[in-house]
């Protein structure tokens, strides 16, 4: 009975990670971790800065392996599987990465139409079509003929978005997309995340530490902390938790569990020592 | 995708580099002599061939007709056995040719100069040089002028 | 006990990188088929990396040919044989100065360029991203730019030998009123087609395959960032220069060594 419960419950989500534990040197990134990720909704992924919320999404798309532990996308084992079938599983996922990560050496257009032109044969003027589509998905189908160095660091996410949805994915990543952003395009790529996510069916996967903005659009949150789960549950049940921790996080508080002083020996006593080199 | 005068360019520097190519081909390396348009082998036995090395220059009134191919120790008759491949062109050298191992210059490379004797038979692939004169050694050069003049003082 | 620790502990480290490096190399052969069916790749990186090397080496050869010229003339001429400038010109630069010289300066025009572009581009993300699109950039990115390497250096040795004979002939001629005819009979006599300008594009081509492979590797091993990327390119020309001159050694050793 449970092994069926099972059953379903893989069926159901997208993105299944069980026991996973991945080290960098002797530090524990994760450490036993868990978690799950359902279809046509987003989930966000929250945590303090070097928590590597990067790394979990590079888990996620194949290019690190973990120590121990699986980790399932669309039911099948990401690090077992060939370098074809992970190529293969890879046309399913767009990432969008923290710097855009455009390639600098063609225009915009051309970026968004180079996984096009690699990965299938369609004539260039349905290339176009697809192209000038998704560029005005993003609202920056007047800009297709600039280069990447022309971009404000705005624009050329939402060209590294329109790029990531160059290719019908199933799901998508979002690395950090709200950082060092201003006000303006900060609302703009909240929405832009919102209605893609509406209207393709995506499921998505935010990770970030602005804490408003992503609760204001995530279906789901887990929050991560020295490599656990430190809480979980949609943005109202984490706003009511009791944990001091969550509360700390959420509400962006400067001391609470999380420390605000570097771990030093008392201050008194330091500023007394005769340690000093004079 | 690259637009055509990039293709142009790569297309100008690829063909320079080759004519570079060609260049050290024809005009600075024996690459011409090598072009067998023909060629036939004599042999020739030397007492000794001195400083003569493989692909020295074998020519007739000082004009390069061949070179040499190989040199080795020939056991049976305790001399040295050269190999001459002269060209084709030059089919009509009389059977009774001689050679002597001579050099260019005072510090220059040994060389075969061949000289035409009077016969109306030719030379033909495989056939041997009888007439042939050894490399001169210095040593024994000095060593017999030596040898001689003391003989003149007696 | 320090101190062999820290041999050890750099020879571990210098294999782990020869592995890692050898590793690269069979992946960038697998590239080699995708290569020849994207020839725009190629012609790319052909303009980027033969193209823009051109004016140094030809510049450059020109004026090692005129200097050989000018001090062949002077020393010959002690012995009374600046006939034999011919011979002497065009064998030091077929043999040892084309290969060498242009695979040195190839090394640090376009092997560091190269070593910074792909550092940048891993740093920037732009190959991780390539990954992600499910495009392997050991096949867009790197194998294009190693075979347009491994094309380009050959060429421009023969390119930097031509020129530097002919800098020879101005130099040795035109300036130095030496016999123009026995300039290039002499040379004709003594070059050898096998035994020197084969062995001399044989040895690029082995020069070409090392730097374009350390250029690349370098480049993609760095540390993406700033102070990483510009040790990396410290690293491919220092490593290229190293590994030329090793090489020419044995390889000089094989070929001529034996006669």
């Amino acid at each position: 009975m449970l092994l069926f419960y099972n059953l379903i419950f893989l069926c159901y989500t997208m993105i299944s990670i069980r026991n996973l534990t991945f080290s960098r040197g002797n530090r524990k990134i994760f450490d036993n971790i868990s978690l799950d990720i359902m279809p046509h909704k987003i989930t966000a992924i929250m945590g303090p800065s070097g928590t590597g919320k990067t790394t979990l999404l590079k888990l996620i798309a194949g290019q690190l392996r973990p120590d121990s532990g699986t980790l399932l996308v669309d039911q099948k084992n990401v690090h077992q599987l060939s370098r074809t079938e992970l190529y293969k599983l890879r046309k399913k996922m767009g990432m969008l990465f923290q710097s855009g990560a455009l390639l600098t050496d063609m225009s915009v257009y051309d970026n968004i139409a180079f996984p096009i032109r690699e990965h299938t044969q369609l004539p260039e003027s349905m290339i176009r079509t697809l192209v000038l589509m998704k560029l005005n998905a993003v609202g920056l189908r007047g800009a297709r003929d600039l280069m990447p160095s022309e971009l404000s660091g705005g624009m050329a996410r939402r060209v590294a978005m329109a790029r990531a949805l160059a290719l019908d994915p199933e799901m998508i990543m979002f690395d950090e997309p709200f950082t060092g952003q201003d006000p303006i395009s900060l609302g703009v790529l909240v929405k832009l995340i919102k209605k893609l996510n509406q209207t393709l069916h995506l499921s998505s996967i935010v990770v970030s530490h602005n804490v408003v903005e992503t609760a204001s659009i995530a279906d789901y949150i887990y929050l991560i902390s020295e490599g656990k789960v430190a809480g979980q549950g949609t943005p109202e049940e984490l706003n009511t938790t009791k944990s001091d921790w969550v509360q700390q996080f959420m509400q962006g508080k400067a001391d609470g569990p999380v420390p605000f002083h570097y771990p030093a020996q008392d201050i008194n006593s330091d500023l007394l020592s005769n340690n000093a080199k004079l | 995708m690259p637009c055509k005068s990039l293709e142009i360019l790569v297309g100008l520097f690829v063909s320079l580099c080759i004519a570079a190519l060609f260049f050290l081909a024809l005009q600075v390396s024996n690459y011409s002599d090598l072009q067998d348009n023909g060629s036939y082998t004599v042999n020739a036995h030397f007492e000794n061939v001195g400083g003569l090395k493989s692909k020295a220059l074998v020519s007739m009134a000082g004009v390069p007709i061949g070179r040499v191919t190989e040199i080795s120790f020939d056991s049976d008759n305790y001399d040295a056995l050269v190999k001459i491949r002269i060209d084709a062109r030059y089919n009509n050298l009389p059977s009774d040719t001689s050679a002597s191992i001579l050099t260019s210059g005072l510090l220059g490379d040994k060389y075969i100069g061949l000289t035409p004797g009077g016969l109306d038979e030719f030379l033909q692939e495989g056939d041997n040089i009888e007439l042939t004169q050894s490399a001169l050694v210095l040593e024994r050069l000095i060593s017999q002028f030596l040898f001689n003049s003391a003989d003149d003082d007696k | 006990m320090n101190f062999f620790q820290s041999i050890g502990h750099s020879s571990l480290k210098f294999l782990a990188k020869l592995g890692r490096s050898s590793l690269f190399f069979s992946a960038i052969l697998t590239g080699f088929g995708y290569t020849l069916s994207r020839p725009g790749l190629l012609i790319k990186q052909l303009y980027n990396i033969g193209v823009l090397t051109f004016w140094l080496i030809a510049i450059s050869g020109l004026f090692v040919g005129m200097v050989l010229g000018l001090q062949g003339v002077y020393t010959l001429s002690t012995f009374g044989a600046e006939s034999s400038l011919g011979i002497m010109v065009a064998a030091s630069l077929v043999r040892e100065l084309g290969p060498v010289v242009s695979a040195l300066l190839f090394a640090g025009r376009a092997g560091s360029a190269l070593t910074a572009e792909i550092g940048l581009m891993k740093a920037t993300e732009q190959l991780s991203a390539m990954e992600m699109m499910a495009i392997d950039p050991l096949k867009y990115i790197i194998a294009p730019r190693f075979f347009a390497g491994f094309i380009s250096l050959p060429l421009l040795a023969a390119l930097f030998s031509a020129i530097g004979i002919l800098g020879g002939y101005l130099a040795g001629v035109e300036l130095l009123n030496v016999d123009s005819g026995s300039y290039w009979s002499q040379m004709q006599g003594a070059i050898d087609f096998h035994d020197d300008i084969i062995n001399g594009v044989i040895k690029s081509i082995i020069f070409a395959w090392l730097v374009s492979w350390i250029a690349l590797f370098e480049g993609y091993d760095a540390v993406p960032t700033a102070s990483g990327i510009s040790r990396a390119t410290t690293r491919t020309v220092v490593t290229s220069a190293f590994a030329i001159l090793l090489f020419d050694f044995l390889l000089t050793a094989l070929m001529f060594g034996a006669s």
